[in-house]
């Protein structure tokens, strides 16, 4: 049977349908939720093998990215998202997702010591990069043989920590993925994406799920075919079938 | 602090700076704090656990109770504008366990040196929306502090004209005495004088903005040869086109909120583009985001789910220098900070790609900038069909809260601008709340089974929505439980209130639970507001009480139709070339015009890959740089999609109105068959911007203009769907001095495309390919670039319809569907040189081609902008099919070459470097 990949939306979440369409084409049963729908019925986590916090501007953004929503999963939600991590199920933050998931603890820098900033550029920026995945222990990108293209649709993507959690988060191979060729938002070391210590939990700020035909590279048309980031998604659904 | 309430209730402030960043740093000011000012019941505790959410300590300091020093402008947001930020602080406070009663946000500037008012309002604050101090903590913009206003009055209609007029400038009804007349008559037949909300209510629904009465006159035609003909009105014009065409995947046009077209068995489509103007101009982010946000309330108000977004953008020039502003009038830069963050804002956090516009830059738009939003929207075309409104169902008013805002948007957008105009008008401009929107949306489209009747809420509010909705049918409204923003608002204002984000849908009364359960999971409010009736009469009252009591017939075919005088213009139209001693530079200064330089900083701050379904993107290419000419929305579970073309040029409009028009629809329709799009099954939109239509020369543009969309929409049997014309764009100054708009029309075409692996992009693929230009190319100068850029004051024709076109672009779309071209343009602004250099910067290759047979004259050949012309890049072994199917007209270029160079035989040769150099603009 597929696994059933839960989508947590709030208010502003936008590229929940984007993330859906990713999962569905490796094989797992996406489900969204509103997270209203998720207060009221904790159990739909529970029954969930993967969990997606997608890209968006949850709540307007208004306070700085991905705060307000995180303040209710930590508020609300803390301890059934700990048991779902501590279950062995991959979660996976997309941008505004990211974001979140920093600011809840499930990614690495509890105390405020990492933060997606604003892009020193000081504007939204959607142009697409390319990722080098770095990271063994992550389940998400242990398995990628090749760098991914795809794009980047952000105005707080800048990866910033301070030298201690950097080097931890090097020497702990939790760095998940650089950015190569061109760092669209400024991010300390080039890091598009980390993982946490149990390598379960990815948060990346580029957008992998909107690269996963080929016909969505601009390139098509040259009649190039460019890193899909398919097998992300591929990798994570394996990981939750097997937990 | 301050202790606001007997020593229980006080306000905080919470000053907020970013680290390490050199925001708003230049040598007016020095740095830029933001503001968050609580009210309620709070200790230090908490207040530190608000701020730990609020100030992220890598990113950000933070500070409460920050005095402001003398050198430091403080600004807060007006009470009553959107504040979006401030409720989800409140948010954040409640999810703590905060007392917090009230909150509103602002910014400090640190200033350079000291500034008047006037300085302030050039360059930071706006006070259509804000206040501010300097040196002292301005006064927060509390939403809950509105001012309680008159409740409902009768207003006695003069019996004389003088008197009918002021009475209609006082209230700023823009009516004319026509219209006042049958008003007062009808009030007088039914024996009493109207209230205030029925003649706000009507002049709302009669205004240009609502009813387009000039698009609805009768024309009578001054001199020339066709002095003293009747037209017929111009809306009827058109749509006598469209029903002429009786073109089969139309489903709907000039109907309801959207056009609608059906291009395979699956889905409709539903298509839209609207105007902007007036707000966009005194509150520049404001203005284009609601813009934005109306017109895809209007696909949702079509029954449609939206799935992208358009925006054509006209500036004054961005090096405008301050002191040639007339006066209240903002400065261009501002204009268009303001105007794309806001196009930006809307379209990224509703989660909808912007794909396809043109950004153009002109004098005679300093000071009236024009903003045009579309959007497209996708339904499965085996969906129930609306039927409704049924007597006895349901009015349903769902989304955004109501408040003081907007209030008489249609009549301010219906009349010219002066200085005073962001004074009196401040009211009409709004924020946009996308997220709020989303939220509609999304209920809408699960539950689209459960309403009969939709609309959008938007110029003239509930009274617009409503009232449309109630035509011939009637309804009885009660206002008293309609979610308002703050306690105070007069029962006109609830009715008038152009609030964002709501939405007014019929529901049969045992559906109602169902969609209330569903508003409820979406976290969206509703109110249920009354019923239709049957009896063809609008009824609104509040508590009770009776305010509005009108027939709906009178309402919606109550207006006398307005009788206007027109002149028709005399263009120039010899052919003519100009003379331009260094083609080489000339191309390089027509690659730098800002018209038609990349527009890469505009595009990236539109989120153009959400959904996934962008395949032709606005930049295409080897380094992603390169322009695309129309774009291709494939859904990713699909095969088949569409494409998407942009066609303006008011510099042919200056010259030629009538030209333009052909011109225009020519170029959009050009975009999408070069893209993939099929010639065959071609949807257009009209956004005609113009000036006052009361004047006879500048009707007689407008007439010219229509008459060739008609002929055109004939020619290429392309129907147009929907339209929407934005008049009175003039701005007069304190001296007398008029500043109107040059014709500006924009058309929107849409094509199918049947399989995505038929796309085509303009971008150079081979070293060795032929180049190809299909189409002739004669002496057509009228409006060009070549002479803006060359200051040319020669007249020349603007440029002819090409009898031709339609065939050829059926044989460039075969060609397409064969495979046959590796690449294809349009020659548009700047003519065949800007698009062979355009196609070698796409795809990073040279270029070698020789002239001499494109025309007699090296100029002409090279800058001339005649129509319906395409450039293509072909495998030598398709060269001949590709001429069998395209035939006369013809022309070998030279080919692709992989030295990076765009070599014109005997004219000039310039290093690839330079093109995009040139393009791209240096960096800054």
């Amino acid at each position: 049977m597929s696994p059933r990949a839960l989508i947590l939306c709030a208010p502003g979440t936008n590229r929940d349908g984007d993330a859906a369409f990713a999962l569905e084409l490796v094989g797992a049963a996406p489900q969204r939720v509103l997270i209203n729908e998720l207060f009221a019925n904790p159990k739909l986590l529970h029954d969930a093998q993967l969990l997606v916090v997608p890209g968006g501007f949850s709540y307007a953004d208004a306070l700085g990215a991905g705060r307000l929503f995180a303040l209710e999963l930590v508020t609300r939600l803390s301890d059934e998202l700990a048991a779902f991590v501590e279950a062995g199920k991959p979660v996976i933050g997309i941008c505004n997702g990211f974001q979140v998931l920093v600011r809840t603890g499930l990614l690495p820098g509890a105390g405020r010591r990492v933060a997606l900033g604003e892009n020193t550029g000081g504007q939204f920026v959607c142009d697409w990069v390319t990722l080098e995945p770095t990271s063994k222990r992550c389940v998400w990108t242990s398995g990628l043989d090749e760098w991914i293209e795809c794009p980047v649709a952000h105005g707080e993507g800048r990866f910033t920590t301070d030298a201690d959690t950097l080097s931890a988060l090097q020497a702990n191979d939790q760095i998940a993925f650089r950015y190569r060729g061109g760092n669209p938002n400024g991010s300390d070391d080039d890091v598009a994406g980390i993982c946490d210590e149990s390598g379960l939990v990815l948060g990346l700020m580029p957008h992998p799920e909107n690269h996963v035909l080929d016909r969505q590279h601009p390139q098509f048309a040259r009649g190039h075919r460019f890193g899909l980031a398919r097998k992300l998604f591929a990798a994570g659904v394996a990981h939750s079938t097997e937990s | 602090m301050v202790a606001t309430d007997a020593g229980t209730s006080e306000r905080h402030r919470l000053t907020i700076r970013a680290k390490g960043r050199a925001t708003g740093r230049s040598t007016h000011s020095t740095g830029v704090a933001a503001t968050i000012t609580i009210e309620g019941r709070t200790s230090a505790e908490d207040r530190a656990r608000l701020a730990d959410v609020l100030v992220d300590p890598l990113l950000e300091t933070g500070g409460w109770d920050v005095v402001v020093g003398a050198a430091q402008l403080d600004i807060g947001l007006i009470p009553g504008v959107t504040d979006t930020a401030a409720a989800q602080v409140a948010h954040a406070a409640q999810l703590l366990g905060v007392d917090v009663t009230d909150v509103s946000v602002g910014r400090v500037i640190d200033l350079a040196a000291p500034a008047d008012d006037a300085e302030i309002r050039r360059r930071w604050a706006n006070p259509v929306v804000e206040r501010w101090t300097v040196g002292a903590v301005v006064e927060p913009g509390f939403a809950t502090r509105g001012a309680a206003t008159t409740i409902t009055e009768q207003i006695a209609m003069p019996a004389d004209d003088d008197g009918l007029l002021s009475l209609g400038r006082e209230r700023g009804l823009a009516l004319d005495l026509a219209e006042l007349h049958v008003i007062r008559d009808h009030f007088a037949s039914i024996g009493r004088d109207p209230t205030d909300a029925e003649l706000e209510t009507l002049a709302q629904t009669w205004s240009e903005h609502c009813a387009h009465k000039s698009f609805r006159a009768d024309i009578t035609v001054d001199g020339g040869e066709h002095d003293g003909e009747r037209i017929d009105p111009l809306l009827g014009q058109l749509r006598r086109s469209t029903n002429d065409i009786d073109a089969s995947f139309v489903i709907s046009a000039f109907d309801g909120n959207a056009g609608i077209v059906q291009f395979g068995p699956e889905r409709t489509y539903a298509l839209k583009c609207e105007t902007h103007n007036h707000p966009s101009a005194i509150e520049p982010f404001g203005g284009a985001n609601t813009g934005v946000g109306g017109v895809i309330r209007d696909i949702i108000g079509a029954h449609h789910r939206a799935i992208a977004c358009t925006n054509i953008l006209c500036f004054g020039p961005a090096d405008t220098p301050d002191e040639s502003l007339p006066d209240g009038v903002l400065a261009p830069r501002r204009v268009i900070e303001g105007v794309v963050a806001g196009v930006a804002d809307y379209g990224n956090k509703i989660g909808l790609p912007t794909v396809a516009g043109s950004v153009l830059y002109d004098p005679a738009y300093v000071s009236n900038p024009l903003v045009f939003a579309g959007c497209i929207g996708v339904a499965p075309a085996d969906r129930p069909p609306l039927t409704g409104p049924h007597p006895g169902d349901r009015i349903v008013v769902l989304g955004g809260r109501t408040g003081r805002d907007g209030i008489r948007g249609a009549t301010f957008s219906s009349m010219e601008m002066d200085a005073t105009t962001g004074d009196v008008a401040g009211a009409s401009v709004q924020i946009g709340d996308p997220i709020v929107e989303k939220l509609v949306s999304d209920l809408l489209v699960e539950g689209w089974h459960l309403y009969t009747a939709i609309t959008d809420c938007g110029a003239g509010g509930l009274s617009s929505a409503i009232g449309e909705l109630a035509d011939g049918v009637g309804a009885d409204v009660e206002l008293a439980g309609l979610p308002v923003k703050y306690a105070g608002l007069a029962p006109w204002e609830l009715w008038l209130s152009e609030a964002q984000e709501r939405m007014v849908v019929s529901v049969a009364a045992d559906q109602i639970d169902a969609l209330t359960e569903l508003a409820d999971r979406h976290g969206v409010e509703y109110a249920d507001v009354g019923s239709f009736t049957g009896d063809g009469q609008l009824v609104v009252r509040h508590h009770g009480e009776t305010f509005i009591d009108i027939a709906t017939s009178f309402l919606h075919d109550g207006r006398p139709r307005r009788q206007l005088r027109a002149t028709l213009p005399e263009p120039f139209r010899v052919r003519t070339s100009i003379a331009c001693a260094d083609p080489a530079a000339a191309l390089l200064a027509l690659l730098a015009h800002p018209n038609i330089a990349s527009k890469a900083g505009v595009i990236r701050r539109y989120d153009h890959e959400i959904l996934g379904a962008t395949v032709i993107r606005p930049l295409m290419g080897a380094a992603l740089d390169g322009p695309a000419d129309g774009v291709v929305l494939v859904d990713p579970a699909d095969a088949d999609g569409i494409a998407i073309g942009i066609g303006v040029n008011p510099w042919y409009g200056v010259h030629d109105p009538e030209r333009m028009a052909w011109a225009v629809i020519d170029e959009a329709i050009r975009n999408v068959v070069v893209a993939g799009g099929n010639p065959s099954a071609v949807a257009l939109m009209d956004n005609f911007s113009w000036g006052n239509p009361t004047r006879p020369s500048t009707l007689g543009e407008l007439v010219v203009a229509v008459q060739a969309c008609c002929d055109a929409a004939h020619f290429y049997e392309a129907p147009f769907v929907s339209g929407k014309d934005s008049l009175n764009n003039e701005y007069l100054t304190a001296d007398g001095t008029r500043h109107a708009i040059p014709p500006t029309l924009v058309i929107t075409a849409v094509a199918p495309v049947a399989d995505v692996a038929n796309v085509c992009t303009p971008d150079l693929k081979q070293a060795g390919n032929v180049l190809v230009l299909l189409g002739r190319t004669v002496p057509e100068f009228g409006g060009s670039h070549l002479a803006m850029v060359l200051g040319s004051d020669t007249p020349s024709a603007v440029p002819a319809p090409d009898a031709n076109a339609s065939d050829r672009y059926w044989a460039v779309h075969e060609a397409i569907e064969h495979g046959l071209l590796a690449s294809a343009h349009d020659c548009s602004e700047g003519g065949l040189a800007v698009a062979l250099a355009e196609m070698a910067i796409g795809g990073r290759l040279g270029i070698e081609v020789e002239v001499t047979n494109v025309s007699d004259d090296i100029v002409t050949s090279l800058f001339s902008e005649s129509v319906g012309r395409i450039v293509c890049e072909v495998r030598p072994e398709h060269l001949a099919e590709l001429r069998q199917l395209v035939g006369a007209e013809t022309t070998i270029l030279g080919h692709v070459s992989a030295t990076p160079t765009m070599s014109v035989a005997g004219v000039f040769d310039l290093a690839l470097d330079d093109l995009v150099a040139a393009f791209n603009g240096s960096p800054s």
